[in-house]
């Protein structure tokens, strides 16, 4: 049986632009899928796609075990979307935006009433319910954004880039409500450019490019297929680098790499923390002065660079690129 | 699939035109404490029209031949229905403006996700636009009063037929609204749909027997004019009115100006609501 979100085969042009390139997912239910990638990957495009916004040219979508190209409305009365932007009537109260979007999903005016009521006690925006969201801030904005797609408890959630533009303190305040909320058992897909966010909220990660799914698995599957760890040293003085470089190839299991201006060695290893303790005291010994030195283990953003050859750029022009080529 | 929790009952789908209407009330309610919010919106409205009245009246007044006459009076008589015309057509930028401005901050991406009446949020932006003219239009005719405009000047009428005659004039700008849902679900930014809802706006009003007597125009020129949809609706307001300047041509618009204006507006809404209902679906920002 497939998952609450499934896809196949998605295909989408825009002119010449390929976004979707054969998009395929599986989502079981309860659980959060990390839709990763760069800019002009096919993020947005695939989420525009499994939430009705926008006709896939080929391929098949079922959310929430319905068909989605053929019953686009009953696919809506299942869904919450949060999109890139918070999609909030700035000059509505947020109290006043939260009874919209449920009398708009079909909710009694008076059910709708309340439910907003709870959504902004929730939400932590009780205080700032009956003004007007223009003068919300960023994070505020954010959450209201969430709680409407939130209104009727739909099964299945998408949210893209949910986080895109927050301070670090905002961000973690949302994480902390996306996790809430997974807990009760919703199934989300989530798009994100930062990879820590993936590592955090989703239990399963696809890293899309070129409007592909390139690779799939739980952060610590994609993880092991990068590499295991390696030693990274700073030394204080660049006249030590050379001296340390020998050191470390005496550890190593593999090309230690030297990066002249930052003055910072790596080298891949194996032995864990013993080994370390050996590194730091064989470069004592020689007089070398270090100003950082530990055992890293590949994060994600090693995943991203070894499978797309890029970084997940988040300059604004990229950005609006990618918004291009979802249009 | 996990229930959806009891706090939420959701209504049955019901029936379409019913839910139709209900999701294009909720967004006009929406779209009209948008407009109380930002009252300035409304007032810059009205400055146009208003600065129109004035300077036609007392710049062109006198200068310009009505029914043989170059009398003061008879100008700003024969102008209000052309005035009144023009404003409620300008209805039409802003309602460009604000379907661009709502695509343009994801607004509609959050509708076009919502299990509600597919051409609701436009028909929400519309109507709410339909009472943002009526007020205008309202005010107008306040103003109108003021500097001298007085109907029955030319014959006899009465409050059913003016009343009628600002029943034509509202749903001719009903109609325009559309044509401004139209451009704005085209052109995405809101300063695009502002000045594209209005520069055709120019030609189309003043190609037209608004402000002057068409029977001095070049012959083709004059034949646009009489055929112009706009024509119609002012020779229907003038006539109704009782107004002087009303055209004697034998376009059949110019002989039946009440039953063009009506054919016309409803023709412009019934196309240009197609076209946008489908624009909107398709929508992507």
């Amino acid at each position: 049986m497939p998952g609450a979100i499934y896809a196949e085969g998605l295909v989408k042009t825009f002119g010449d632009v390929r976004a979707l390139d054969g998009v395929d997912l599986d989502v079981p239910e309860g659980t959060v899928l990390g839709l990763l990638g760069p800019n002009g990957a096919g993020k947005t495009t695939t989420v525009r796609c499994l939430t009705t916004l926008l006709r896939p040219d080929r391929g098949k979508a079922v959310v929430a075990g319905v068909d989605v190209l053929k019953h686009p409305d009953t696919v809506r009365r299942s869904i919450g979307l949060s999109g890139q932007f918070a999609a909030v009537d700035e000059y509505l109260t947020g109290r006043e935006n939260l009874q919209m979007v449920g009398q708009l999903y079909q909710m009694k005016a008076k059910a709708a009433k309340q439910r907003a009521a709870d959504l902004l006690e929730q939400f932590n925006l009780a205080d700032a319910a009956d003004r007007p969201a223009k003068t919300y801030s960023g994070g505020m904005r954010r959450r209201l954004d969430l709680a409407a797609a939130l209104v009727v408890s739909p099964p299945v959630m998408f949210m893209d880039e949910p986080t895109t533009g927050l301070d670090p303190r905002n961000r973690q305040q949302l994480w902390e409500v996306i996790k809430q909320l997974v807990s009760g058992g919703t199934t989300l897909l989530l798009t994100t450019q930062y990879l820590e966010e993936a590592d955090h909220l989703a239990h399963d990660i696809a890293v899309v490019d070129h409007g592909r799914v390139i690779a799939k698995g739980t952060s610590d599957q994609l993880k092991a297929r990068t590499g295991g760890e390696r030693v990274e040293v700073v030394v204080h003085e660049r006249a030590h680098i050379a001296d340390a470089a020998e050191v470390l190839r005496g550890f190593g299991k593999g090309e230690t790499t030297v990066e002249e201006h930052t003055r910072k060695l790596t080298v891949p290893v194996t032995g864990g923390a013993k080994l370390l303790a050996e590194v730091i005291r064989e470069l004592d010994t020689r007089g070398i002065e270090m100003d950082d030195i530990g055992l890293r283990r590949p994060t994600l953003d090693d995943v991203f660079l070894s499978l797309t050859g890029h970084m997940a750029e988040a300059a604004d022009q990229d950005e609006a690129n990618g918004k291009e080529a979802v249009k | 699939m996990s229930a959806v929790s009891d706090a939420v009952r959701i209504t049955a789908p019901g029936n379409p035109v019913s839910r139709s209407i209900r999701d294009s009330l909720i967004v006009a309610k929406r779209n009209l404490i948008r407009m109380s919010r930002i009252p300035e919106v409304v007032i810059f409205g009205l400055i146009q029209p208003i600065m129109f009245v004035v300077l036609f009246t007392y710049v062109f007044g006198g200068s310009m031949k009505i029914d043989g006459s170059t009398s003061a009076e008879g100008y700003k008589n024969f102008l209000m229905a052309g005035i009144f015309a023009q404003t409620v057509t300008f209805a039409t930028a802003s309602s460009g403006a604000g379907i661009a401005d709502d695509m343009h901050k994801g607004l509609i991406d959050r509708f076009r996700s919502l299990p509600m009446a597919r051409g609701a949020v436009l028909t929400g932006r519309t109507l709410a636009d339909l009472v943002q003219t009526a007020l205008t239009l309202l005010i107008l005719a306040v103003v109108a009063l003021l500097v001298g405009w007085r109907v029955g000047t030319f014959h006899d009428t009465n409050a059913g037929r003016v009343l009628a005659a600002f029943g034509l004039l509202l749903l001719l700008g009903y109609a325009f609204t559309w044509i401004g849902a139209l451009i704005g679900l085209t052109v995405r930014t809101p300063e695009a749909a502002t000045s594209g809802g209005l520069v055709w706006l120019f030609p189309v009003t003043f190609l037209s027997g608004a402000f002057v007597d068409t029977s001095n125009m070049t012959p083709w020129l004059r034949h646009i004019a009489e055929w112009n949809p706009f024509s119609a609706t002012v020779q229907a307001a003038r006539v109704l009115f009782g107004n002087p300047g009303q055209s004697h041509s034998t376009a059949w618009p110019m002989e039946h100006p009440v039953w063009a204006s009506l054919i016309y507006s409803v023709l412009i809404v019934v196309v240009f609501r197609t076209l946008a209902v489908r624009k909107y679906r398709s929508a992507t920002a």
